[in-house]
This record gives structure tokens, sequence and C-alpha cells, in this order.
């Protein structure tokens, strides 16, 4: 009823209310821009990370146990705590919701790579070597590309709990969206709950489609219908 | 280790765990609403979950709810809460924040542990003649247990990690611990909340899988 007429909607307080978006479309903007790049910069610092650690993993189980431990207890600290446990070393900066969202992107990241790369046959590899591939080159031509599908089936993971994750680096006043939800909780601010909340969401489901598309790109050769390395391990 | 120390004294006071404020209460609303939270996800996840797993029906359903449940910020979910009408329910909207949260996650782990017992196990009970019951009861089930708890376990630990965030729109729990010390620049503080809230978790997880070993087993190894 208050969209009717002129700035009734946030006198009523109202749940939804278009005035809000248009008289605040700046701060929105720069709430979302914000939650973007804090996202987008742990996704991809995570994902620098997580493929050594994933690399070290596949020595063998003595590498592997420690490193899955760490990343998987990682993700059982409770993020409030996170941020801020992490206070006293970053202060009250973005660097510090970056680094507590690398932390727990690492959870899935590493699991993920570690899948990929412990999936590419064995066979493949031999052949590589065999036409004289180094370490290092068989790591960039051959192993990388084919974990791809699992590593980016990680980020699109990541990245989609990343977005909702953010949110709480509000208590150091870097979330992004969050920065929008927490005041207007105290004030009671509807619109502005509603508004920011469901920006949230939308940014999730934008950029796991966004991912969707990258990962169809990149790896073409997975939506071929006959997968032969399934084949080939059932004979 | 000044900080470690100091959350230590801060644990050792018994000042600290006394009062509306002090562990003990806080410690108790934390139990409350995760363990409300989670035997509510359950009710709801686990049938839903194991009867679709068991059908075979609805996979993508089930995977995507997961998918979709991740997507949604538990802090905006209890933000919203908090401006409706629901903020004069005491714990509903923490509780309801949490059954949300837990909800996806059970339920696609309860489908995919069912779908994951081998197949020609089961065609191999349906050649025997049991019924759709039976092979519920007696075949699937059991051999999707394994699964079905390591899926309650990371369950349980997520929702008490997560009940903390409540703390964050005023709402108990041990999470009042840490934004107290937090507001306060009292660092030992923040620290004994973030042990506090760990030392629950892995107790539940310990009383879990200490359960799951208790539970009689029904034979069926994989």
């Amino acid at each position: 009823m208050g969209r009717v007429s002129g700035q009734n909607c946030l006198v009523a307080n109202d749940w939804i209310c278009w005035d809000y978006v248009t008289s605040r479309s700046q701060e929105l903007t720069d709430a979302t821009v914000e939650h973007v790049w804090i996202t987008g910069a742990s996704v991809l610092i995570g994902l620098v990370v997580s493929v050594p650690l994933a690399l070290l993993a596949r020595r063998g189980r003595r590498w592997s146990a420690p490193v899955l431990t760490f990343t998987t207890l990682l993700y059982t600290v409770p993020s409030l705590a996170m941020f801020s446990l992490l206070l006293p070393v970053f202060g009250l900066s973005a660097a510090l919701v970056v680094t507590g969202l690398v932390l727990y992107s690492l959870t899935i990241l590493v699991r993920n790579a570690l899948a990929g790369l412990e999936a590419v046959p064995e066979e493949v590899r031999e052949a590589a070597r065999g036409m004289g591939y180094g370490p290092g080159r068989l790591l960039w031509q051959v192993e990388l590309p084919l974990a791809l599908p699992a590593l980016l089936a990680g980020v699109r993971i990541a990245t989609v709990s990343t977005v909702a994750l953010t949110t709480v680096g509000s208590i150091v006043g870097k979330g992004g969206l969050g920065n929008l939800i927490a005041p207007a909780v105290n004030s009671s601010f509807k619109a502005q709950v509603l508004t920011a909340s469901v920006l949230c969401v939308l940014l999730a489901l934008v950029a796991d489609l966004l991912l969707l598309g990258l990962q169809r790109l990149l790896t073409p050769w997975t939506r071929a219908g006959v997968r032969p390395a399934g084949r080939a391990k059932g004979a | 280790m000044g900080v470690a120390a100091g959350a230590w004294e801060w644990l050792a006071s018994g000042a600290n765990w006394s009062g509306e404020n002090g562990v003990w209460h806080r410690l108790g609303e934390h139990v409350y609403v995760s363990g409300l939270a989670l035997a509510i996800a359950c009710a709801i996840a686990l049938p839903v979950g194991l009867y679709l797993g068991h059908l075979g029906r609805g996979g993508t359903l089930a995977v995507n709810v997961s998918n979709a449940g991740r997507a949604v910020p538990v802090f905006a979910v209890l933000a919203l809460f908090m401006v409706s009408p629901l903020r004069n329910a005491g714990y509903l909207p923490t509780v309801a924040a949490l059954v949300l949260f837990a909800v996806p996650p059970l339920l696609t782990n309860a489908y995919v542990g069912m779908r994951g017992v081998d197949r020609s196990v089961v065609e191999a009970a349906r050649g025997m003649g049991m019924s759709g019951g039976q092979l519920f009861w007696r075949v699937e089930l059991p051999l999707a247990r394994g699964l079905v708890m390591t899926g309650l376990r990371s369950g349980s630990v997520q929702v008490i990690a997560t009940a903390t965030i409540a703390a964050m729109v005023g709402q108990g729990g041990l999470g009042r611990i840490i934004t107290a010390g937090f507001n306060t620049y009292n660092t030992p503080q923040v620290v004994a909340g973030a042990l506090l809230v760990a030392a629950l978790a892995l107790l539940v997880e310990g009383v879990l899988v200490a359960a799951e070993r208790l539970l009689p087993r029904t034979g069926a190894h994989r």
C-alpha cells in the first residue's frame, strides 16, 4: 500500500519499499561492490593456497591426514569467533574478513582439488611421462586440466558459501551487505534488512550461474555423454 | 602467549560463570537452542531424505536444496526474523534460523547415503521377495547408517558453531561472551568464548560417535 504515494513506505516501515531502493541506491551499490570484492578476493586467494596444499596432501597419508584435519577443523571455528580472534592481528580492516573467509574456503577447495588430482588416471600420467613430460609440465598441462572439473565444482560451492559468510564481517564493519543488515536490525528498518538480504542471495545465485558458465566453457569435454574413464574402471 | 594465559584466567574466574551473562547461563541457552534446532531439523530432513533415497526419486531436488541452502546467510535470516513479530518470541528466531540452516545438508546427506547403497544388494533383497518396507528397514537403512550419521555429526558441529551468530542480533548463547569481549576489547574473553564453543562442539561430536558405537549393529557391513 505504502508504495503508491511518495515517502510513505519509508514512514510506514514496509517490508518492500521501492523508495528505499531509489533513495539509498548509492549505499546499496557501495555495499554490493564491497561484498563482491571481498568474496572474490577470498575465493581467489583460497584457490591459490589450496592447490599447493592439495599437492602436499597427495604425497601420501602422512601429509594428507594433517592437511585435511586442519582444513576441516578450521570450518568448525565459529565465524564470529574467527573474525574476533583475527582482530588483534589485522585491526578493523577488510584484510581481516578476507583472511577469515580464505581459511573457511580451504575446507572445500583443498578437498575438491585433492579429489580432482587423485582422479587423474595413472595411465595418463604414465603416458605423459613416457612422452618426456617433466613434473612441472605434467602438473600444468596434464594433471591440473584433468582436475579442473572437480576444482571448479569446489570453487562454486566455496563462492556461494563465502557470499553468505561475508555478511558476518559486519562485526568489524567490513561485511558488504551485512553492514546494512546489522544496524537495520537495531532500528527495526524492515525494508533495509529485506533488500540487503535479497541482494545477498541474488549475488550468490548470479555468482553460481557465472561460475557454471565458466565451468562449461573451460571443460567442454565433461558434457559429452559417455565418460570413458568410468567405463575403464568398471572393466 | 599472553592471550592464552588471559583466556585461561578468564575461564578460571568463578565470577565469569554466574549470572545472566555468565558461562553457565549462556551455555544452557546455547545447548537448548542448538539441541532443539537439531532435533526439529532431523525430524524434517531425515524422513524426507531417507524416503526420497529409498524411492530413488527427487535426486535433483535433494541435491539442489543443499546448494540453495548454502546461499542463504544465517545472519540475514536471523535479522529478518528479528524485525518481524517473531522478535518477541524468545529463542524462536534463533531456533527457526538454525533449522533452516541445518535441514538442507541433513536432507542431502540422508538421500546420498540411501542412494549409495550397493544396487546389487538392493536387487538381491528384492529378488528374495522383500517388500518395500522390509527393504527400507532391514537393508537400506542399516547400510546407509554410516553416511547418515556422518552427516548428522557434521551438521551438529555446524549448528553449534553457527548458533554463536545469534549474538549479533542480541539473542542468547555463547556468542554473547564473544561479542561482549569484542565490544570491550577484551581479547582473552573472546578466546575463552571461542574455546567454549569449540569444546561444546567436540563434546557433542564425541557423544554422537559413542552413541553410534553403542547402537546395535544389524549385522550388515559394507
